[in-house]
């Protein structure tokens, strides 16, 4: 017993927010001044739009226990009731068009969320496939949802915030930084709270839930709810801040897949294996394809690098359930306390 | 407005959507094999048709004879299964079924893309031999094409059906079924069983394959007949082959039948999500669906 205590007293245990914030820090004051606008358009803003995603899902999928592949429904839902809204509403700051994106989001999965007070498991995660097609069928057959433009194409607005503009690398890059940081934090607040309990007591069993008094019903809806406001919002840095111009189709089953890959690999019910899934996912195709480039040289085009890249990622995922089902939070937890214990004992 | 209503039309609308469903069927009960005997949804089943097809395919135009591809190629489908059973399957088992799920989708990922890179990414078409002229019965006109894929499901289904019943590794597959532990203490050596499994589901794989890929010719698309299997496998149920079936038929008909009629109300192109509308509608009747068996829940 003794030899626990003086173990623990020897640990530097930091405050829970000096990390957050020492990052949050970092990513406001020095990342803008250092970063290449290659870093923010290529690396940094997908990063951010698609750890938003992971947040989001791993709320409805790692805390409450509902499977869901249609994720990219809701991030395609979000970002284009962000545009109409900007689009059709007067004098609508683009915060107000964002929130009401996240609240149109939202709707759209408490109704696509519905199958889930009958269905579990494998045939709720089909069900939610309904809402990913309809939704990519729905934006791209009637022209209105993308101002009768072509195929359903549709460009991000000016972005500004009480007068500045933010059109600019760095700019895009604060605005989405901001809105992740913010949304994150709540999202943090909620599985902490009594409701993200909840979330955890009907995913370990329902049945038990139910029992000690927990509204199933309402806590089911009420994740599947939160979880694509975030996505939904997260869909809209993708198209405005990231991509500037986006099409249905590029919402389909594999960016839906994509996001649940993020959450298998970065550790599900862990807000922060959104952002280290997220990381991996958006800079391994980079460093695959100069590494195949530098390898094979001109047999690797881009034929091969796609099929590679299918390849290794499939591989990862297998990998990872196998050998860290925790995912990498849990590796790099178990790194750090290596570090620090080979720090103490010198 | 009913008295003009051309029964003949709507039957062969009709008989069209029940055939097509049989196509469905047949990539359902691919799932419904591996599902029944590990409680896994095998989401790798497009990406192992898409290789089967693609791998027949390619013999065939480098020349080797029909009857040698198909056994090559099964041999190739089989030599897969038990890769898949060591590699994946074994280290994980014990897992929760959402587990095993995530990992068949990483698994078809790889098939995928493995399939494409050997073969290449070209679309192949595929002769089977079979004319597809439309054939008259009774007035109305019937795809000689389905007819044959039809008998093929139906030939497929009797043999699986016998082999459940009456081989001594099909009694084991039914045990397996039942219960993996108890399976497990009378002695079964499970790897085996699941080899064999999926083995078959390779089998089924590489028949709708076939078929699939003469329809639509054999490219990366073809695994997304996935997508039309999934809507059956949950009208039916998970685990019963006669469940894939009759939802297969089910699916194929309600789909048709809508297309034409109700479809050009919603401006057309409603197949992507029909099928889903049908079966969540259903389902919220009969959360297991039709034929699947009710999970009793203990605390």
């Amino acid at each position: 017993m003794a030899a626990i205590t003086s173990d623990f007293s020897f640990m530097p245990v930091l405050p829970k927010w000096v990390v957050p914030v020492l990052l949050l820090a970092f990513a406001y004051g020095v990342v803008p001044l250092i970063g290449s606008s290659y870093l923010f358009e290529a690396i940094l803003l997908p990063f951010l739009a698609l750890s938003l995603a992971g947040v989001g899902l791993n709320i409805l999928t790692g805390y409450a226990g509902q499977v869901s592949l249609g994720s990219a429904a809701f991030m395609a839902a979000g970002a284009f009731a962000a545009y109409n809204f900007n689009l059709r509403v007067e004098g609508l700051p683009l915060i107000g068009s964002i929130f009401l994106a996240g609240i149109v989001a939202a709707a759209i999965g408490i109704v696509f969320g519905l199958p889930s007070l009958r269905l579990k498991g494998f045939y709720l995660a089909v069900s939610t496939l309904a809402a990913q097609f309809f939704v990519q069928w729905a934006l791209t057959k009637f022209s209105w949802f993308s101002n009768d433009s072509a195929s359903g194409v549709i460009d991000a607005p000016r972005l500004s915030i009480a007068g500045v503009a933010l059109d600019s690398a760095i700019g895009r890059y604060l605005f989405a930084l901001t809105i992740v940081a913010i949304l994150t934090f709540l999202a943090y607040r909620l599985v902490s709270s009594q409701t993200g309990r909840n979330f955890i007591a009907i995913r370990d069993n329902e049945t038990a839930a139910r029992i000690i008094g927990i509204p199933v019903l309402k806590t089911k809806l009420l994740a599947f709810a939160i979880s694509s406001f975030i996505i939904g919002v997260a869909g809209v840095i993708w198209a405005f801040a990231y991509l500037r111009t986006v099409e249905p189709d590029g919402f389909d089953l594999d960016r839906s897949f994509q996001i649940l890959f993020i959450i298998i690999i970065g550790g599900l019910a862990s807000i922060r294996g959104a952002f280290f899934g997220a990381a991996l996912i958006v800079v391994f195709p980079l460093a695959l394809s100069r590494l195949g480039g530098f390898l094979l040289g001109d047999l690797f085009d881009s034929g091969v690098l796609d099929m590679s890249q299918r390849i290794v990622l499939g591989a990862l995922i297998i990998l990872f359930l196998i050998l860290e089902p925790d995912g990498l939070v849990a590796l790099w937890d178990r790194i750090r306390r290596r570090l620090l214990f080979a720090w103490q004992s010198t | 407005m009913i008295a003009d209503f051309d029964y003949q039309f709507f039957i062969e609308v009709l008989v069209g959507g029940l055939l097509s469903g049989v196509m469905y069927s047949l990539v359902a009960i691919g799932f419904v094999l591996i599902y029944k005997t590990s409680g896994v949804l095998n989401f790798a089943q497009g990406a192992m048709l898409l290789f089967a097809a693609l791998t027949f395919v390619s013999l065939v135009e480098r020349g080797v004879p029909f009857a040698l591809a198909l056994v090559v190629t099964f041999a190739i489908m089989v030599a897969i299964g038990i890769a898949i059973e060591r590699t994946v399957l074994r280290p994980l088992t014990n897992k929760p079924p959402i587990t095993l799920f995530m990992a068949t989708l990483g698994l078809s990922y790889i098939i995928e893309g493995a399939a494409q890179l050997i073969w290449g990414t070209q679309v192949h078409g595929l002769d089977l031999g079979i004319e597809d002229v439309p054939l008259e019965i009774g007035g109305v006109l019937i795809s000689q094409f389905d007819i044959f894929a039809a008998v093929v499901a139906a030939g497929m289904v009797l043999l699986l059906s016998l082999f459940f019943r009456y081989t001594r590794i099909g009694l084991s597959f039914r045990a397996v079924a039942d219960d993996q532990f108890a399976a497990l203490a009378v002695g079964l050596r499970l790897p085996l069983i699941w080899a064999t499994v999926w083995a078959a589901a390779g089998l089924v794989a590489l028949v709708a394959g076939l078929l699939w890929g003469a329809r639509l010719g054999v490219q990366f698309s073809l695994s997304l007949v996935v997508l039309k299997a999934l809507p059956v496998l949950v009208l039916g149920g998970f685990d019963s082959i006669l469940g894939a079936i009759v939802g297969g038929l089910l699916i194929g008909a309600s789909e048709k039948l809508a297309e034409v009629y109700i479809g050009d109300y919603f401006g057309g192109g409603i197949e992507s999500w029909f099928a889903y509308v049908v079966a969540l509608v259903f389902l919220l009747i009969r959360p297991s669906g039709l034929f699947g068996q009710k999970l009793v829940e203990r605390i």
